[in-house]
Protein backbone atom coordinates (compact mmCIF):
# COMPACT_ATOMS: atom_id res chain seq x y z
CA UNK A 1 0.00 0.00 0.00
CA UNK A 2 1.34 3.24 -0.92
CA UNK A 3 0.63 7.10 -0.85
CA UNK A 4 0.42 9.45 -4.01
CA UNK A 5 2.94 12.46 -4.41
CA UNK A 6 4.21 13.68 -7.95
CA UNK A 7 2.71 11.40 -10.88
CA UNK A 8 5.10 9.13 -12.37
CA UNK A 9 6.17 9.66 -15.52
CA UNK A 10 6.09 5.84 -16.52
CA UNK A 11 2.80 5.76 -18.18
CA UNK A 12 1.38 2.92 -15.27
CA UNK A 13 3.90 3.20 -12.54
CA UNK A 14 2.96 1.46 -9.17
CA UNK A 15 2.51 4.59 -6.97
CA UNK A 16 4.75 4.05 -4.02
CA UNK A 17 5.54 6.66 -1.65
CA UNK A 18 8.26 9.16 -2.96
CA UNK A 19 9.99 11.57 -0.92
CA UNK A 20 8.05 14.29 -0.49
CA UNK A 21 5.67 12.47 1.68
CA UNK A 22 8.39 12.16 4.26
CA UNK A 23 7.61 15.94 5.32
CA UNK A 24 3.79 16.24 4.62
CA UNK A 25 2.75 12.77 5.65
CA UNK A 26 0.28 12.46 2.84
CA UNK A 27 -3.53 10.51 3.96
CA UNK A 28 -2.04 7.11 2.86
CA UNK A 29 -4.42 5.65 -0.30
CA UNK A 30 -5.39 2.29 1.59
CA UNK A 31 -6.61 1.65 5.81
CA UNK A 32 -7.14 -1.41 7.31
CA UNK A 33 -10.20 -1.53 8.94
CA UNK A 34 -10.16 -4.06 11.74
CA UNK A 35 -13.68 -4.28 12.62
CA UNK A 36 -13.60 -6.83 14.84
CA UNK A 37 -11.18 -9.31 16.90
CA UNK A 38 -13.83 -12.67 17.18
CA UNK A 39 -13.29 -14.81 14.50
CA UNK A 40 -13.86 -18.71 14.89
CA UNK A 41 -10.03 -19.50 13.43
CA UNK A 42 -7.25 -19.97 16.58
CA UNK A 43 -4.37 -19.47 13.50
CA UNK A 44 -1.15 -19.95 15.78
CA UNK A 45 0.69 -16.82 14.06
CA UNK A 46 -2.41 -14.74 13.88
CA UNK A 47 -1.27 -10.78 13.51
CA UNK A 48 -4.28 -9.62 15.87
CA UNK A 49 -2.60 -8.18 19.52
CA UNK A 50 -2.24 -11.09 22.45
CA UNK A 51 -4.92 -8.66 24.08
CA UNK A 52 -8.15 -9.22 21.96
CA UNK A 53 -10.38 -6.58 21.70
CA UNK A 54 -13.62 -7.89 22.82
CA UNK A 55 -17.16 -7.37 21.44
CA UNK A 56 -18.20 -5.19 24.00
CA UNK A 57 -15.70 -2.38 23.23
CA UNK A 58 -15.82 -3.04 19.18
CA UNK A 59 -17.46 0.28 17.65
CA UNK A 60 -21.26 0.33 16.11
CA UNK A 61 -22.17 -0.09 13.08
CA UNK A 62 -22.69 3.84 13.05
CA UNK A 63 -19.69 4.23 14.17
CA UNK A 64 -18.04 2.45 11.40
CA UNK A 65 -20.26 4.24 9.02
CA UNK A 66 -19.10 7.86 10.44
CA UNK A 67 -15.52 6.39 10.30
CA UNK A 68 -16.36 5.65 6.64
CA UNK A 69 -17.54 9.02 5.22
CA UNK A 70 -14.92 10.55 7.33
CA UNK A 71 -12.13 8.07 5.33
CA UNK A 72 -13.68 9.11 2.11
CA UNK A 73 -13.28 12.71 2.28
CA UNK A 74 -9.59 12.71 3.75
CA UNK A 75 -9.06 11.23 0.56
CA UNK A 76 -8.32 7.35 1.34
CA UNK A 77 -9.18 5.27 -1.84
CA UNK A 78 -9.31 1.74 -0.68
CA UNK A 79 -10.37 0.30 3.03
CA UNK A 80 -9.63 -3.29 3.32
CA UNK A 81 -12.25 -4.97 5.90
CA UNK A 82 -10.54 -7.08 8.26
CA UNK A 83 -10.27 -8.77 11.71
CA UNK A 84 -10.53 -11.17 13.39
CA UNK A 85 -12.74 -12.66 11.08
CA UNK A 86 -15.13 -9.40 9.90
CA UNK A 87 -17.91 -11.61 8.72
CA UNK A 88 -18.49 -12.15 12.49
CA UNK A 89 -20.41 -8.79 11.97
CA UNK A 90 -23.54 -9.09 11.46
CA UNK A 91 -23.58 -5.51 9.78
CA UNK A 92 -20.67 -5.98 6.99
CA UNK A 93 -22.94 -5.70 4.69
CA UNK A 94 -24.42 -2.66 5.39
CA UNK A 95 -20.98 -1.37 5.44
CA UNK A 96 -19.70 -2.43 2.71
CA UNK A 97 -22.27 -0.66 0.72
CA UNK A 98 -22.17 2.58 2.85
CA UNK A 99 -18.34 2.62 1.90
CA UNK A 100 -19.34 1.75 -2.02
CA UNK A 101 -21.58 4.18 -2.05
CA UNK A 102 -18.72 6.82 -0.30
CA UNK A 103 -16.61 6.05 -3.47
CA UNK A 104 -14.48 3.96 -1.70
CA UNK A 105 -12.63 0.54 -3.47
CA UNK A 106 -13.60 -1.84 -0.65
CA UNK A 107 -11.72 -5.18 -0.07
CA UNK A 108 -13.02 -8.24 2.42
CA UNK A 109 -10.40 -9.78 4.16
CA UNK A 110 -11.35 -13.00 5.59
CA UNK A 111 -11.02 -17.07 6.45
CA UNK A 112 -14.05 -17.36 4.58
CA UNK A 113 -15.69 -20.14 6.76
CA UNK A 114 -18.83 -18.26 7.95
CA UNK A 115 -19.63 -16.95 4.73
CA UNK A 116 -22.79 -18.35 2.84
CA UNK A 117 -23.57 -18.15 -0.56
CA UNK A 118 -26.31 -15.95 0.26
CA UNK A 119 -24.14 -13.46 2.25
CA UNK A 120 -21.42 -13.59 -0.65
CA UNK A 121 -23.80 -12.49 -2.90
CA UNK A 122 -25.61 -9.70 -0.85
CA UNK A 123 -21.70 -8.36 0.00
CA UNK A 124 -21.24 -8.28 -3.97
CA UNK A 125 -24.58 -6.71 -4.44
CA UNK A 126 -23.52 -4.07 -2.35
CA UNK A 127 -20.64 -3.29 -4.28
CA UNK A 128 -17.81 -5.27 -2.72
CA UNK A 129 -14.82 -5.18 -5.32
CA UNK A 130 -12.39 -8.06 -3.68
CA UNK A 131 -12.03 -10.89 -2.08
CA UNK A 132 -9.15 -12.08 -0.34
CA UNK A 133 -9.43 -15.93 1.59
CA UNK A 134 -6.64 -17.20 4.17
CA UNK A 135 -5.62 -20.56 3.71
CA UNK A 136 -3.66 -22.49 6.15
CA UNK A 137 -2.51 -25.06 3.39
CA UNK A 138 -3.73 -27.65 0.60
CA UNK A 139 -5.03 -30.54 1.96
CA UNK A 140 -7.53 -30.82 5.65
CA UNK A 141 -5.64 -32.66 7.49
CA UNK A 142 -2.67 -29.49 8.08
CA UNK A 143 -4.68 -26.94 7.23
CA UNK A 144 -7.67 -26.83 9.89
CA UNK A 145 -4.93 -28.50 12.05
CA UNK A 146 -3.25 -24.88 11.60
CA UNK A 147 -6.27 -23.02 11.92
CA UNK A 148 -7.55 -25.22 14.76
CA UNK A 149 -10.86 -25.55 12.83
CA UNK A 150 -12.10 -28.65 11.45
CA UNK A 151 -13.74 -28.63 8.27
CA UNK A 152 -12.53 -25.10 7.73
CA UNK A 153 -10.21 -26.12 4.50
CA UNK A 154 -13.35 -27.49 2.65
CA UNK A 155 -15.48 -24.38 3.43
CA UNK A 156 -12.54 -22.27 2.14
CA UNK A 157 -12.72 -23.67 -0.88
CA UNK A 158 -16.55 -23.64 -1.09
CA UNK A 159 -16.31 -19.72 -0.70
CA UNK A 160 -13.69 -19.89 -3.04
CA UNK A 161 -15.36 -21.23 -6.18
CA UNK A 162 -18.76 -19.07 -5.22
CA UNK A 163 -16.57 -15.98 -5.07
CA UNK A 164 -15.42 -16.30 -8.93
CA UNK A 165 -18.93 -17.62 -9.76
CA UNK A 166 -20.53 -14.24 -8.51
CA UNK A 167 -17.64 -12.86 -10.85
CA UNK A 168 -16.06 -11.55 -7.86
CA UNK A 169 -11.82 -11.09 -8.14
CA UNK A 170 -10.40 -13.54 -5.85
CA UNK A 171 -6.81 -13.31 -4.19
CA UNK A 172 -5.55 -16.31 -2.23
CA UNK A 173 -3.59 -15.70 1.15
CA UNK A 174 -1.03 -18.32 2.06
CA UNK A 175 0.55 -17.87 5.69
CA UNK A 176 4.04 -19.98 5.43
CA UNK A 177 5.89 -21.49 7.80
CA UNK A 178 7.94 -24.83 8.47
CA UNK A 179 5.03 -27.07 9.18
CA UNK A 180 3.43 -25.87 5.40
CA UNK A 181 6.20 -24.58 3.45
CA UNK A 182 6.91 -28.20 1.87
CA UNK A 183 3.55 -27.27 -0.01
CA UNK A 184 3.73 -24.26 -1.83
CA UNK A 185 4.14 -25.92 -5.58
CA UNK A 186 0.85 -27.38 -5.03
CA UNK A 187 -0.96 -24.13 -2.92
CA UNK A 188 0.19 -21.88 -6.22
CA UNK A 189 -1.39 -24.81 -8.16
CA UNK A 190 -4.63 -24.63 -6.39
CA UNK A 191 -4.54 -20.50 -6.88
CA UNK A 192 -4.76 -21.21 -10.65
CA UNK A 193 -7.35 -24.18 -9.80
CA UNK A 194 -9.31 -21.67 -7.85
CA UNK A 195 -8.78 -19.14 -10.99
CA UNK A 196 -8.02 -16.63 -8.54
CA UNK A 197 -5.90 -13.48 -9.72
CA UNK A 198 -3.62 -13.45 -6.68
CA UNK A 199 -1.65 -15.11 -4.90
CA UNK A 200 -0.09 -13.76 -1.75
CA UNK A 201 2.75 -15.89 -0.53
CA UNK A 202 3.32 -14.73 3.02
CA UNK A 203 5.47 -15.77 5.52
CA UNK A 204 4.83 -15.51 9.34
CA UNK A 205 6.19 -12.24 10.72
CA UNK A 206 7.24 -13.08 14.46
CA UNK A 207 5.18 -11.07 16.43
CA UNK A 208 2.19 -11.32 18.89
CA UNK A 209 0.77 -15.14 18.51
CA UNK A 210 3.50 -16.03 16.14
CA UNK A 211 6.68 -14.79 18.74
CA UNK A 212 4.85 -17.10 21.14
CA UNK A 213 4.84 -19.63 18.77
CA UNK A 214 8.58 -19.06 17.04
CA UNK A 215 9.84 -22.50 17.81
CA UNK A 216 7.15 -24.56 15.63
CA UNK A 217 6.38 -22.21 12.55
CA UNK A 218 10.16 -20.61 12.03
CA UNK A 219 11.24 -22.13 8.85
CA UNK A 220 14.99 -23.35 8.04
CA UNK A 221 17.07 -21.16 5.57
CA UNK A 222 17.23 -23.84 2.79
CA UNK A 223 13.72 -23.78 3.25
CA UNK A 224 13.37 -20.20 2.54
CA UNK A 225 15.62 -20.58 -0.62
CA UNK A 226 13.56 -23.49 -1.89
CA UNK A 227 10.57 -21.13 -1.22
CA UNK A 228 11.81 -17.89 -3.09
CA UNK A 229 13.30 -20.05 -6.08
CA UNK A 230 9.79 -21.88 -6.57
CA UNK A 231 8.03 -18.19 -6.59
CA UNK A 232 10.53 -16.72 -8.73
CA UNK A 233 9.61 -19.51 -11.05
CA UNK A 234 5.99 -19.34 -11.03
CA UNK A 235 6.05 -15.69 -11.44
CA UNK A 236 7.90 -15.75 -14.79
CA UNK A 237 5.37 -18.56 -15.75
CA UNK A 238 2.25 -17.11 -14.69
CA UNK A 239 2.68 -13.66 -15.66
CA UNK A 240 -0.63 -12.14 -16.87
CA UNK A 241 -2.28 -14.87 -15.15
CA UNK A 242 -1.82 -15.31 -11.21
CA UNK A 243 0.01 -12.25 -9.56
CA UNK A 244 1.85 -13.47 -6.75
CA UNK A 245 3.09 -11.15 -4.01
CA UNK A 246 5.86 -12.45 -1.61
CA UNK A 247 6.54 -11.44 1.91
CA UNK A 248 9.73 -13.27 3.39
CA UNK A 249 10.29 -13.43 6.73
CA UNK A 250 13.62 -10.63 8.01
CA UNK A 251 15.14 -13.00 10.55
CA UNK A 252 17.45 -14.54 7.63
CA UNK A 253 17.93 -11.14 5.83
CA UNK A 254 20.62 -8.74 6.39
CA UNK A 255 18.77 -5.91 6.55
CA UNK A 256 15.18 -5.82 7.92
CA UNK A 257 12.24 -4.75 6.20
CA UNK A 258 10.20 -1.42 5.85
CA UNK A 259 8.16 -2.31 8.07
CA UNK A 260 4.44 -0.46 7.10
CA UNK A 261 6.56 1.63 5.15
CA UNK A 262 8.24 3.43 7.87
CA UNK A 263 6.09 4.34 11.32
CA UNK A 264 3.69 6.69 10.08
CA UNK A 265 4.35 7.27 6.66
CA UNK A 266 1.68 5.55 4.41
CA UNK A 267 -0.53 2.95 6.31
CA UNK A 268 -2.99 3.13 9.49
CA UNK A 269 -5.35 0.79 10.71
CA UNK A 270 -8.24 1.11 13.07
CA UNK A 271 -8.68 -1.15 15.88
CA UNK A 272 -12.14 -2.68 16.44
CA UNK A 273 -12.54 -0.33 19.47
CA UNK A 274 -11.47 2.10 17.40
CA UNK A 275 -7.87 3.04 17.95
CA UNK A 276 -6.43 4.42 14.99
CA UNK A 277 -2.76 2.47 14.79
CA UNK A 278 0.28 3.08 12.78
CA UNK A 279 0.22 -0.88 11.92
CA UNK A 280 -2.01 -3.73 12.91
CA UNK A 281 0.64 -4.95 15.80
CA UNK A 282 1.49 -1.21 17.42
CA UNK A 283 -0.28 -2.14 20.19
CA UNK A 284 2.00 -4.41 21.34
CA UNK A 285 4.42 -1.84 22.26
CA UNK A 286 3.34 -0.84 25.58
CA UNK A 287 3.91 3.14 27.03
CA UNK A 288 2.13 4.04 23.51
CA UNK A 289 -1.09 6.13 23.91
CA UNK A 290 -3.09 5.54 20.72
CA UNK A 291 -6.19 8.11 19.97
CA UNK A 292 -9.37 6.67 19.36
CA UNK A 293 -12.05 7.92 16.40
CA UNK A 294 -13.98 8.15 19.84
CA UNK A 295 -12.13 10.78 20.73
CA UNK A 296 -12.81 14.34 19.77
CA UNK A 297 -10.02 14.23 17.28
CA UNK A 298 -10.81 13.89 13.19
CA UNK A 299 -8.98 11.11 11.98
CA UNK A 300 -6.57 13.48 9.65
CA UNK A 301 -5.49 15.34 13.37
CA UNK A 302 -4.62 11.58 14.71
CA UNK A 303 -2.76 11.16 11.90
CA UNK A 304 -0.69 13.71 11.46
CA UNK A 305 -0.38 15.40 14.95
CA UNK A 306 -0.94 12.32 17.67
CA UNK A 307 2.20 11.24 19.78
CA UNK A 308 1.98 7.52 19.04
CA UNK A 309 2.46 8.62 15.41
CA UNK A 310 4.72 10.98 15.60
CA UNK A 311 6.94 9.22 18.17
CA UNK A 312 8.94 7.04 15.20
CA UNK A 313 8.59 8.94 12.76
CA UNK A 314 11.45 9.85 10.48
CA UNK A 315 14.43 9.44 11.75
CA UNK A 316 15.06 11.41 14.98
CA UNK A 317 14.01 9.46 17.21
CA UNK A 318 16.93 7.16 16.63
CA UNK A 319 19.97 5.52 18.14
CA UNK A 320 22.71 4.00 17.33
CA UNK A 321 23.47 1.67 15.07
CA UNK A 322 20.49 3.73 13.02
CA UNK A 323 21.06 6.76 13.67
CA UNK A 324 24.11 7.23 11.38
CA UNK A 325 23.57 4.66 9.11
CA UNK A 326 23.22 5.14 5.53
CA UNK A 327 20.18 3.03 5.39
CA UNK A 328 17.80 4.81 7.57
CA UNK A 329 16.07 6.66 5.35
CA UNK A 330 15.72 3.01 3.35
CA UNK A 331 14.21 0.89 6.08
CA UNK A 332 13.67 3.05 8.84
CA UNK A 333 15.40 0.95 11.28
CA UNK A 334 12.74 -1.98 10.95
CA UNK A 335 9.85 -2.97 12.67
CA UNK A 336 9.29 -1.55 16.16
CA UNK A 337 6.98 -3.57 17.07
CA UNK A 338 9.30 -6.38 16.45
CA UNK A 339 12.57 -4.57 18.12
CA UNK A 340 10.01 -3.84 20.96
CA UNK A 341 9.23 -7.51 21.43
CA UNK A 342 12.66 -8.64 21.02
CA UNK A 343 14.77 -5.83 22.83
CA UNK A 344 12.09 -3.87 25.37
CA UNK A 345 12.80 -0.87 23.71
CA UNK A 346 10.92 0.11 20.17
CA UNK A 347 13.48 2.84 19.97
CA UNK A 348 16.29 0.18 19.69
CA UNK A 349 17.10 -1.05 15.82
CA UNK A 350 15.07 -4.23 14.97
CA UNK A 351 17.42 -7.07 15.47
CA UNK A 352 16.52 -8.39 12.28
CA UNK A 353 19.44 -6.18 11.42
CA UNK A 354 22.69 -7.55 11.10
CA UNK A 355 24.08 -4.14 12.67
CA UNK A 356 21.83 -5.06 15.48
CA UNK A 357 23.86 -5.81 18.92
CA UNK A 358 21.43 -8.71 19.33
CA UNK A 359 20.92 -9.97 15.83
CA UNK A 360 23.53 -12.75 15.91
CA UNK A 361 21.66 -14.16 19.22
CA UNK A 362 18.54 -13.85 17.78
CA UNK A 363 19.15 -15.29 14.59
CA UNK A 364 20.87 -18.22 15.70
CA UNK A 365 18.29 -18.86 18.49
CA UNK A 366 15.60 -18.51 15.47
CA UNK A 367 18.24 -21.29 13.40
CA UNK A 368 18.37 -23.57 16.39
CA UNK A 369 14.90 -23.30 16.94
CA UNK A 370 13.82 -23.90 12.92
CA UNK A 371 16.48 -27.43 13.14
CA UNK A 372 14.13 -28.47 16.68
CA UNK A 373 11.68 -31.09 17.28
CA UNK A 374 8.91 -28.59 18.80
CA UNK A 375 5.73 -28.19 16.87
CA UNK A 376 2.79 -27.96 19.09
CA UNK A 377 0.86 -24.78 18.51
CA UNK A 378 -0.29 -22.41 20.96
CA UNK A 379 -3.86 -21.41 19.25
CA UNK A 380 -5.00 -18.32 19.39
CA UNK A 381 -8.08 -17.20 21.47
CA UNK A 382 -9.54 -14.44 23.66
CA UNK A 383 -8.49 -17.13 26.77
CA UNK A 384 -4.84 -16.22 26.09
CA UNK A 385 -3.92 -19.14 23.91
CA UNK A 386 -4.58 -22.83 24.59
CA UNK A 387 -1.88 -25.38 23.89
CA UNK A 388 -2.36 -28.18 21.10
CA UNK A 389 -2.31 -31.63 22.64
CA UNK A 390 0.55 -33.95 22.38
CA UNK A 391 -1.33 -35.60 19.34
CA UNK A 392 -1.76 -33.01 17.77
CA UNK A 393 -5.85 -32.21 18.11
CA UNK B 1 -18.08 -15.19 -15.91
CA UNK B 2 -15.31 -13.28 -15.52
CA UNK B 3 -13.19 -12.19 -18.72
CA UNK B 4 -10.74 -13.72 -19.60
CA UNK B 5 -7.25 -13.05 -18.93
CA UNK B 6 -3.59 -13.38 -20.11
CA UNK B 7 -4.96 -11.56 -22.85
CA UNK B 8 -2.82 -10.37 -25.87
CA UNK B 9 -3.64 -6.99 -27.36
CA UNK B 10 -4.05 -6.06 -30.96
CA UNK B 11 -5.72 -3.68 -33.05
CA UNK B 12 -8.63 -6.32 -33.27
CA UNK B 13 -9.11 -6.83 -29.67
CA UNK B 14 -12.09 -5.08 -27.31
CA UNK B 15 -10.25 -4.49 -24.29
CA UNK B 16 -12.29 -3.28 -20.98
CA UNK B 17 -10.56 -2.96 -16.99
CA UNK B 18 -11.75 -5.98 -15.25
CA UNK B 19 -14.38 -5.47 -12.03
CA UNK B 20 -11.22 -5.44 -9.33
CA UNK B 21 -9.67 -2.65 -11.47
CA UNK B 22 -11.18 0.53 -11.28
CA UNK B 23 -10.45 4.09 -12.99
CA UNK B 24 -10.87 6.83 -10.92
CA UNK B 25 -10.20 10.58 -10.12
CA UNK B 26 -8.87 11.32 -7.29
CA UNK B 27 -10.08 14.59 -5.85
CA UNK B 28 -7.67 14.85 -3.05
CA UNK B 29 -4.26 14.28 -5.08
CA UNK B 30 -5.89 15.54 -8.57
CA UNK B 31 -4.87 12.53 -10.14
CA UNK B 32 -5.99 9.33 -12.04
CA UNK B 33 -5.59 5.98 -10.99
CA UNK B 34 -6.77 3.07 -11.25
CA UNK B 35 -7.64 0.65 -8.18
CA UNK B 36 -6.63 -2.71 -7.73
CA UNK B 37 -6.30 -5.14 -4.81
CA UNK B 38 -3.05 -3.91 -2.92
CA UNK B 39 -2.30 -1.82 -5.80
CA UNK B 40 -2.78 1.75 -6.99
CA UNK B 41 -1.63 2.71 -10.38
CA UNK B 42 -1.49 6.30 -11.57
CA UNK B 43 -1.86 6.22 -15.34
CA UNK B 44 -0.79 9.36 -17.15
CA UNK B 45 -2.96 11.49 -19.29
CA UNK B 46 -2.72 9.32 -22.59
CA UNK B 47 -3.28 5.85 -20.85
CA UNK B 48 -6.31 7.75 -18.84
CA UNK B 49 -8.08 8.70 -22.46
CA UNK B 50 -7.31 5.53 -23.65
CA UNK B 51 -9.07 3.64 -21.20
CA UNK B 52 -11.70 6.05 -21.10
CA UNK B 53 -12.17 4.70 -24.83
CA UNK B 54 -11.93 1.52 -24.07
CA UNK B 55 -15.80 0.60 -23.22
CA UNK B 56 -15.71 -2.81 -24.67
CA UNK B 57 -17.33 -1.45 -27.47
CA UNK B 58 -14.52 -0.28 -29.44
CA UNK B 59 -11.56 -1.82 -30.57
CA UNK B 60 -8.23 -1.29 -30.54
CA UNK B 61 -7.92 0.25 -33.80
CA UNK B 62 -11.08 2.21 -33.53
CA UNK B 63 -9.28 3.65 -30.31
CA UNK B 64 -5.92 4.56 -31.99
CA UNK B 65 -8.43 6.42 -35.02
CA UNK B 66 -10.32 8.16 -32.12
CA UNK B 67 -6.60 9.86 -31.17
CA UNK B 68 -5.02 10.20 -34.51
CA UNK B 69 -8.16 12.24 -35.56
CA UNK B 70 -7.98 14.29 -32.56
CA UNK B 71 -4.33 14.54 -32.36
CA UNK B 72 -3.79 15.01 -35.77
CA UNK B 73 -0.91 12.77 -35.44
CA UNK B 74 -0.02 9.52 -37.79
CA UNK B 75 -2.29 6.55 -37.02
CA UNK B 76 0.53 4.06 -37.07
CA UNK B 77 2.47 5.07 -34.39
CA UNK B 78 -0.13 5.91 -32.14
CA UNK B 79 -2.06 2.04 -32.59
CA UNK B 80 1.92 1.05 -31.31
CA UNK B 81 1.91 3.01 -28.23
CA UNK B 82 -1.57 2.24 -27.68
CA UNK B 83 -0.66 -1.46 -27.94
CA UNK B 84 2.13 -1.34 -26.00
CA UNK B 85 0.50 0.45 -22.97
CA UNK B 86 -2.86 -2.01 -22.99
CA UNK B 87 -0.42 -4.85 -23.08
CA UNK B 88 1.47 -3.42 -20.09
CA UNK B 89 -1.29 -3.18 -18.54
CA UNK B 90 -2.45 -6.87 -19.32
CA UNK B 91 0.92 -8.03 -18.34
CA UNK B 92 0.22 -6.59 -15.01
CA UNK B 93 -3.37 -8.73 -15.18
CA UNK B 94 -5.82 -5.52 -15.03
CA UNK B 95 -7.08 -6.05 -18.42
CA UNK B 96 -9.95 -7.98 -20.11
CA UNK B 97 -11.27 -8.51 -23.10
CA UNK B 98 -14.83 -8.86 -24.61
CA UNK B 99 -15.02 -11.66 -27.06
CA UNK B 100 -18.01 -13.11 -29.12
CA UNK B 101 -19.41 -16.31 -27.94
CA UNK B 102 -18.07 -19.08 -29.76
CA UNK B 103 -20.42 -21.89 -29.02
S1 LIG C 1 -5.06 -15.11 11.41
FE1 LIG C 1 -6.49 -16.81 11.79
S2 LIG C 1 -7.16 -16.52 13.92
FE2 LIG C 1 -6.23 -14.58 13.27
S3 LIG C 1 -7.96 -13.40 12.53
FE3 LIG C 1 -7.09 -14.44 10.76
S4 LIG C 1 -8.27 -16.33 10.56
FE4 LIG C 1 -8.65 -15.52 12.63
S1 LIG D 1 21.20 -0.02 11.48
FE1 LIG D 1 19.10 0.70 11.42
S2 LIG D 1 18.97 1.98 9.59
FE2 LIG D 1 20.85 0.77 9.41
S3 LIG D 1 20.27 -1.02 8.19
FE3 LIG D 1 20.04 -1.57 10.38
S4 LIG D 1 17.91 -1.12 10.86
FE4 LIG D 1 18.37 -0.07 8.94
Amino acid sequence: MSDVTIPPSDSLAVLEKQRSTAETFGIPLAVLLEITHRCPLQCPYCSNPVELDRSGKELTTDEWKKVLSELAEIGVLQVHFSGGEPTARKDLVELVKHASDAGLYTNLITSAVLLTRERLSDLADAGLCHVQISFQGIEEGLADRVAGYKGGHRKKLEVAKWTRELDLPLTVNAVMHRQNLHQLPDIIQMALDLDADRLEVANVQYYGWALKNRAALMPTVAQLEECTGIVETARERLKGRLTIDYVVPDYYALRPKKCMGGWGRQFFNISPAGKVLPCHAAESITGLDFESVRSNHSIAWIWQNSDAFNRYRGTGWMKEPCKTCEFREIDFGGCRCQAFALTGDAANTDPACALSPLHETIFKQAEAEAAGETSRFLYRNFAGGTLESENGT
Amino acid sequence: MAGPRNISVSGASRPVLPRHAKLRYDETRKVWVILAPERVLAPDEIAVEVLQLCNGERNVGDVADQLAAKYAAPREAILVDVIAMLQDLADKGFLTEIREKTS
